[in-house]
C-alpha cells in the first residue's frame, strides 16, 4: 500500500489508461458485436456456429493471443486493443442473441399482429426487452477486459500492468502489490457498477 | 386396511398470525375415500401433510389404526403411506420402473418381486409395460407422468394414500379418465385415501365423504348426497349449488354404479 | 522440442492439482450455500467478487507473502477456479425441481438418500458446466505463472517473444490454445455421459 501513498498520481495516470483503453475497446467491440448477434438472432441455424467459433477463439489464452498480436503489430498500444476487441465479441455476441431469444414470443406475434413493421418490432418491443441480458453481456466482457489489459504492463507499457511488470524486473514487490491491487478494485467496482444499471434496466 | 383419525389438529407456520389449520376432528374409515374440499389457501393441503408429517402440528393428534403418527418413525411412517402431488415429482434420471420402483427399493423388496410389481403396477394404470417400463419421465405426457406417480405411490402396497390435486394440471378428457381409473384402483385395492382438490365435480364424482374446508376450519364432513340435502352452513349450500348441480347429481348416480360393478 | 512437452507436463501439472484442491475447497462451499440460506448470500457475494479479480493480479497479490515458484502459482489458481465451481453447484442444488424433493420426502427417503439419490444426480449436469469453466480459465490463466517462475507454457511463449521466435512463439500459443479447447470438449463430452439421461 505504501505505493500507493507515495506515487499517487502515477498510479492514478496508469488507471486512467486502463480504463481508457478498457473503455475505448468496449465501445469498437459492441459496434461490431450488437449487429453481429442481430444478425446470428435471426438465423438460428447459423447462430450456434457463430457462437460456437467466437467462444473457441474466448478459450485461447489471452497472453497467447497477445504474443501473436504481437508478432502482428509489434509491440506498443495495437496488440492489447486488438486481443481485447476479439475477446469481448464471444461475450457481447452471446447475450445479444439470449436477449433476443428471450423475449416472449407471444409479444413479438402481438406487436406484429398491431401492425409494427419487422424494425419497429425489433426496436420497440425485442431491444427494449433484451437490453438487460445484454447489459449483462458488457458487465462480464467490461470485468475480463479489464483482466486482460493487465497484460498491457507486458506488451505496450500501458495501464496498471506497467506497475506489476516494473515491480518484477525493480523486484519491487510494492509496485506489484499497487498494481494489482488497484486492477482488483477497478474490477470491482465496475462489476457493482453495471449490476446497477442492470438492475436499473430490469425494473423498467 | 387402516383408517386415519383427525383429532383436534392445529398447524401454524412459523410467523403467521394464525392457524393455517384449526382444531380439525373428522375420521376416515377403512377403505374410504375422502374428499378435502375448499378454495386455494384454505388448510386443506396442509392438513393432509400432516398425515405423513411433512407439516409439523401444533396441537391435536392424527393416528393411522389407532397409532399416533408422532410416535412413528417418520421415514418409516412415510415409506407405508403413499404420496401424490399435482407437480407430479417423477425424478428425471430415472426409468419410469425406477420411479415406481423407489419405494420398494427403499424397503429392500427383492428384484425379481420389483420387477413383477412394476408390471403389474404398470399394466393396472393402463400403461404397457414393454413400451413403457424403460422411458424416461420427459417423453411422458401429462396424463401418463400423473398415472406413473399412482403407479409409485401405491407400488409398496401402502396402508393409505395421500392425493394433493393430483389431476390438477391435466385436461379435463384426460382428467376424466384419470379420475374413473382411481375409483376403481381404491375399490379394488381397498385403500383408505385423502384426496384434496378445489374443483367440485371431482369431488362429487371421487368421494365416499366429503369434507368442505374454509380458512383453516372444517364447514362439513358430509356424503355428496347430504351435502346437497342437508348443508350445514350457508357457505356449504352456496358451495354445492354453484355451476351445475344436475351435472353433479349425474356423477354420484354412476359412481354409485361403479362401485356396485368392482364389488 | 523436448523442452515443449517438458513444459506441457509442468502446465497440466500446475493446472490439475490447482482444479483438485479447487474441487476439494468448492463443492462443499457450493453445497453450504445451496442448503444453507443464512450463509448463501456471504458465500456467493465472496464468490462473485472472486469472479471479477483479475487472474494476474490475483498471482502477483500472493507473490510477497508465499514468493515464487509452482506452489504459490497453484494456491493462486485454485483461489481463482473455486468461484466457478461454488457458483455453478449452488446453482445446481437450487435448480433441482421442488416437486421432485417434495415427492422424495413424502415417500419416506431420508435426507442423505434424498441427497444421494435425487440432488447429486440431478445436480450434476449444471455442477459439470462449472467444472468446465474453471477448467478452461484454470489452463488459460496458468500460461500467466510463467511471471512468477512457476514455468509451465507461459514460458515458452515468453521465450518466443523475447528471442523474436515466430516458430516457438506459434507453436506454444498453438499447444495452450489446443489444451483449453480440448479440456473444455473433453469435459463437455464427459458431462454427456455422466450426466443422467432425462
Amino acid at each position: 500500500m505504501s505505493y500507493l501513498a507515495s506515487h499517487p498520481l502515477r498510479v492514478a495516470t496508469l488507471l486512467g489508461g486502463h480504463v481508457e483503453i478498457v473503455a475505448v475497446a468496449l465501445a469498437v467491440a459492441l459496434l461490431i458485436a450488437v449487429p453481429l448477434g442481430l444478425f446470428a438472432a435471426r438465423r438460428p441455424r447459423l447462430s450456434p456456429w457463430l457462437l460456437g467459433t467466437l467462444g473457441a477463439i474466448y478459450t485461447i489464452p489471452s497472453l497467447a493471443l497477445l504474443a501473436v498480436l504481437v508478432r502482428a503489430f509489434g509491440l506498443g498500444f495495437a496488440p492489447i486493443f486488438v486481443a481485447l476487441v476479439v475477446y469481448a465479441q464471444f461475450m457481447l455476441a452471446r447475450n445479444v442473441v439470449a436477449g433476443i431469444a428471450g423475449v416472449d414470443p407471444a409479444q413479438v406475434d402481438a406487436a406484429r399482429g398491431l401492425g409494427m413493421s419487422p424494425l419497429q418490432v425489433l426496436l420497440r418491443v425485442e431491444f427494449p426487452q433484451a437490453l438487460p441480458v445484454m447489459i449483462g453481456g458488457v458487465r462480464i466482457a467490461a470485468i475480463a477486459m479489464i483482466a486482460i489489459a493487465t497484460l498491457g504492463g507486458y506488451v505496450g507499457g500501458v495501464g496498471l500492468g506497467v506497475l506489476i511488470f516494473n515491480g518484477l524486473t525493480l523486484h519491487q514487490p510494492q509496485m506489484i502489490v499497487a498494481g494489482s491491487v488497484t486492477a482488483s478494485a477497478l474490477a470491482v467496482a465496475v462489476d457493482a457498477l453495471l449490476r446497477l444499471v442492470e438492475r436499473r434496466f430490469a425494473t423498467a | 386396511m387402516s383408517s386415519i383419525t383427525f383429532d383436534g389438529v392445529t398447524v401454524r407456520y412459523p410467523g403467521a398470525e394464525s392457524d393455517a389449520v384449526e382444531n380439525v376432528s373428522f375420521e376416515c374409515d377403512d377403505g374410504e375415500l375422502v374428499v378435502l374440499l375448499g378454495p386455494s389457501g384454505c388448510g386443506k393441503s396442509t392438513l393432509l401433510r400432516t398425515v405423513n408429517r411433512l407439516v409439523p402440528l401444533a396441537a391435536g393428534r392424527v393416528r393411522i389404526d389407532g397409532n399416533d403418527v408422532n410416535a412413528l418413525d417418520a421415514v418409516e411412517l412415510r415409506r407405508s403411506v403413499g404420496y401424490v402431488i399435482q407437480a407430479v415429482g417423477l425424478f428425471a434420471h430415472m426409468t419410469v420402473a425406477q420411479n415406481v420402483a423407489v419405494v420398494p427399493s427403499l424397503r429392500g423388496w427383492s428384484r425379481d418381486e420389483t420387477a413383477r410389481r412394476v408390471d403389474e403396477l404398470l399394466r393396472m394404470i393402463g400403461l404397457d409395460p414393454a413400451a413403457y417400463r424403460d422411458r424416461r419421465p420427459s417423453r411422458l405426457s401429462g396424463g401418463e407422468a400423473q398415472r406413473v406417480g399412482v403407479a409409485r405411490a401405491i407400488a409398496a402396497r401402502p396402508r393409505a394414500l395421500l392425493m394433493d390435486e393430483p389431476f390438477g394440471a391435466v385436461d379435463a378428457i384426460v382428467r376424466t379418465a384419470l379420475q374413473r381409473e382411481l375409483v376403481r384402483i381404491v375399490a379394488e385395492l381397498h385403500t383408505t385415501t385423502l384426496f384434496v382438490t378445489h374443483d367440485m365435480d371431482e369431488a362429487f364424482r371421487l368421494a365416499d365423504r366429503i369434507v368442505v374446508m374454509r380458512s383453516g376450519r372444517v364447514e362439513q364432513v358430509a356424503r355428496p348426497q347430504e351435502l346437497f340435502e342437508r348443508p350445514a352452513t350457508e357457505y356449504v349450500r352456496d358451495l354445492v349449488h354453484a355451476g351445475d348441480d344436475v351435472y353433479r347429481r349425474y356423477f354420484m348416480r354412476g359412481r354409485a354404479l361403479l362401485r356396485g360393478l368392482a364389488e | 522440442m523436448a523442452e515443449l512437452w517438458a513444459h506441457v507436463a509442468q502446465h497440466l501439472t500446475l493446472a490439475g492439482a490447482a482444479l483438485a484442491l479447487a474441487l476439494l475447497a468448492g463443492l462443499p462451499l457450493g453445497v453450504l450455500a445451496a442448503e444453507s440460506a443464512g450463509l448463501r448470500g456471504g458465500v456467493l457475494a465472496l464468490a462473485g467478487v472472486g469472479r471479477t479479480l483479475p487472474s494476474l493480479a490475483v498471482l502477483m497479490l500472493l507473490l510477497p507473502w508465499l514468493g515464487v515458484g509452482m506452489a504459490p502459482a497453484i494456491v493462486a489458481l485454485a483461489l481463482l477456479a473455486i468461484p466457478p465451481i461454488v457458483i455453478s453447484v449452488d446453482l445446481a442444488i437450487r435448480g433441482v425441481p421442488a416437486a421432485a424433493l417434495d415427492a422424495a420426502a413424502g415417500m419416506g427417503m431420508t435426507p442423505l438418500q434424498r441427497f444421494a439419490r435425487v440432488v447429486v444426480p440431478l445436480a450434476l449436469p449444471v455442477s459439470f458446466s462449472g467444472l468446465r469453466t474453471a477448467a478452461t480459465e484454470t489452463i488459460a490463466s496458468a500460461t500467466l505463472a510463467t511471471f512468477i517462475g512457476a514455468g509451465g507454457l507461459g514460458d515458452e511463449i515468453v521465450r518466443g517473444l523475447q528471442t523474436d521466435d515466430a516458430a516457438l512463439l506459434f507453436a506454444a500459443a498453438a499447444v495452450v490454445a489446443a489444451l483449453a479447447l480440448g479440456a473444455d470438449l473433453a469435459l463437455g463430452a464427459a458431462g454427456r455421459i455422466v450426466a443422467p439421461r432425462t
